[in-house]
């Protein structure tokens, strides 16, 4: 009897690696061994034929906080994620409660919002390439109707980055809204008219009922918006590709930079296992900090 | 007597030409509970509704407490309403549920506080304030959704179904629950219910519906005693009223004929020996109760005959027996039309 029972227990163990297996082995091999790799890379300095490569420690890290391009990208990362998560996420929301409501040709109007998303992102920049080419472009031709000059929206330091932050939330707001728009076709129907008995308006129906419902939406939403912060930047190869002087040059392509262009490995290993370790820390306190105050049903 | 309290005249209302409610006229006086039963997709959800402001009529007036709210939206009536789903905030807790009407309207704090704790005494609610909706029972649940029924004072509670997703047990003391809180409150409640029982034991009026209609409105005897049509008869009284031919009757009954449904209630019939009574029939169920036994009974040209019987009497399926009732109990029914007869 005994026996069988610890049988029994080896045999649920065997299950649970079993189970555990399949996931284990995909996150080794493609996360978690390539980022320890990364992370054992940075800490070696860049080989010549002259020079082997040898173990310099935090050397690399401390040439990156030397280095003035770093703190440009770094800036200018901060600049996009602070407008970019904020301004997607807001606009996501508010084209999600209005496709929600009962409007003529509601079909349409989501199917208008959701198209950014379906487009690969290299053919959404080519088309806002069109739309901000000074002289020719949809922006300039219409500006022209007013009688404004002519501005060359990604070649000036002044706007690069701003241009390219638009053509993100142009892409990411649409994405969002399908997740707003599943939450919000969750909250039953019946609260609206307890809440039309009651008296209450409409936006203290939005404020006080509508939006905490939304939060887990809201979280998922922002953190993936973080992460887009960050790991998008595909356009900016069309776009701008980083400049002019590294105006619009964001961290991802800097790292791609350093790697596949100045071939300067373990900087780009360092530059990455910060990003990694920014990355983690914020995604953790935001789950932390507004998972207490949300309401999971 | 005074004007009644809640007035509703030929109100009608159709979802694109489809019939939602039509000729409704209901007059409900002040304080009173009034029970709008039916079968399912007869409409009195929809005059429930009607009458809360969350569907406008198409043509009629509805008039409550003297006042033309007709089309008034529903913050305007002075009414609170008790969802079939409760419609709980699941976010709030309990208080902020009770609350939500008092914070939306800005009473102030202490005001609040204090009708808070009347309200949730009111419904045994009390030590359960920071407790979300997720973390409550069913009962509890519905307690809620009554506490913020009543917390604003309203004097008309519309109610839509309230107990019908609680168990039968519970269901029971719920509904003694609502008519005390009702009584002493002086609350006009109006009520939707399918259930014929709750319906019978809770209202001073029941109000049946059919297909958009009201088929009849009165005291619950008399919807029992005096049923308008075979419907009323068949769908108040458990078990409901039988219906046999004109044809099995003794000849020369009634002046109304051959033309004429007739009804009794279970308690009017009577078991005799076989080949005694009025009627030959077959027993064709044996339901033992406990402290009644209901038999069943198959004859041809009839539906639903059932005897009620005081304690266990043992009598198998299929065995034969007469059936025996006095006159002066049947109704009659016109055969086409359902409607019930003079005698």
């Amino acid at each position: 009897m005994n026996d069988l029972a610890r049988y029994e227990r080896r045999r649920r163990i065997m299950y649970g690696w079993m189970l555990l297996s399949p996931a284990l082995i995909l996150l080794s091999l493609f996360a978690f061994i390539p980022s320890a790799m990364t992370f054992w890379s940075s800490l070696f300095s860049r080989g010549t034929r002259r020079n082997p490569s040898e173990f310099v420690g935090a050397g690399n890290y401390e040439l990156l906080f030397a280095d003035p391009t770093f703190s440009k990208v770094v800036v200018n990362n901060l600049i996009y994620a602070g407008v970019t998560i904020p301004v997607s996420i807001i606009i996501a929301l508010a084209m999600a409660l209005w496709a929600n409501s009962k409007i003529p040709a509601r079909g349409f109007v989501r199917t208008a919002y959701f198209t950014p998303t379906i487009l690969p992102m290299i053919a959404a920049a080519n088309i806002w390439l069109f739309f901000y080419t000074p002289g020719l472009g949809v922006l300039d031709q219409i500006g022209a109707l007013f009688g404004f000059a002519s501005v060359n929206w990604l070649g000036r330091p002044e706007t690069a980055l701003w241009a390219v932050i638009i053509v993100t939330i142009w892409k990411e707001a649409g994405f969002f809204m399908i997740f707003y728009l599943a939450a919000l076709q969750t909250i039953p129907p019946d609260l609206k008219e307890a809440a039309d008995i009651e008296g209450t308006s409409r936006w203290t129906y939005t404020r006080r009922v509508v939006l905490p419902l939304l939060m887990p939406t809201t979280i998922f939403v922002a953190v993936n918006a973080l992460i887009n912060s960050v790991k998008l930047i595909d356009h900016l190869f069309i776009l701008t590709k980083g400049g002019p002087s590294d105006a619009s040059k964001l961290v991802l392509y800097y790292i791609w930079e350093l790697a596949f262009a100045f071939f300067d490995r373990p900087q780009a290993a360092a530059l990455t296992v910060m990003v990694l370790a920014v990355l983690g820390v914020t995604a953790a306190i935001k789950f932390i900090i507004l998972d207490r105050r949300t309401h999971y049903q | 007597m005074t004007d009644p309290f809640v007035h509703v005249e030929s109100v009608e209302k159709r979802w694109n030409g489809q019939l939602g409610v039509e000729d409704i006229y209901l007059s409900i006086p002040r304080g009173s509970f009034v029970a709008l039963l039916g079968p399912s997709g007869c409409g009195k959800s929809t005059t429930l509704r009607l009458l809360a402001g969350l569907e406008t009529p198409d043509s009629g007036r509805i008039i409550i407490g003297g006042r033309d709210v007709t089309a008034s939206p529903a913050a305007e009536r002075g009414l609170s309403m008790v969802f079939q789903s409760y419609a709980l905030f699941p976010h709030l807790d309990v208080a902020e549920n009770v609350l939500f009407g008092l914070k939306v309207r800005r009473v102030p704090r202490a005001e609040q506080r204090e009708k808070l704790a009347q309200a949730l005494e009111m419904t045994g609610l009390t030590g359960l304030e920071t407790r979300k909706p997720g973390q409550i029972s069913g009962g509890q649940r519905q307690r809620v959704a009554l506490a913020r029924a009543i917390v604003a004072g309203h004097p008309l509670c519309l109610m839509d179904e309230p107990l019908s997703n609680l168990d039968a047990k519970l269901r029971h003391s719920v509904r003694r629950d609502i008519k005390k809180l009702q009584r002493d409150l002086g609350m006009t409640v109006i009520y939707v219910t399918h259930d014929q029982t709750e319906a019978m034991s809770m209202a001073d009026m029941v109000v049946l519906m059919k297909d958009g209609r009201i088929e009849q409105a009165g005291k619950p005897v008399e919807l029992y005693e005096t049923p308008a049509s075979t419907f009323v008869a068949g769908f108040v009284g458990s078990p409901p009223m039988a219906f046999m031919d004109a044809a099995l009757l003794p000849a020369g009954l009634t002046s109304a004929g051959l033309d004429a449904v007739y009804g009794v209630r279970p308690e009017h019939l009577d078991l005799t020996q076989a080949g005694d009574g009025m009627l030959q029939a077959v027993i064709t169920h044996c339901e033992y109760m406990g402290s009644e036994t209901f038999l069943s009974f198959d004859v041809p040209g009839s539906s639903g005959l059932t005897v009620r019987l005081p304690g266990e009497v043992r009598r198998s399926v299929g065995e034969a027996a007469g059936l025996t009732f006095d006159l002066s109990n049947l109704h009659a029914f016109d055969r086409n039309t359902g409607y019930r007869l003079p005698r």
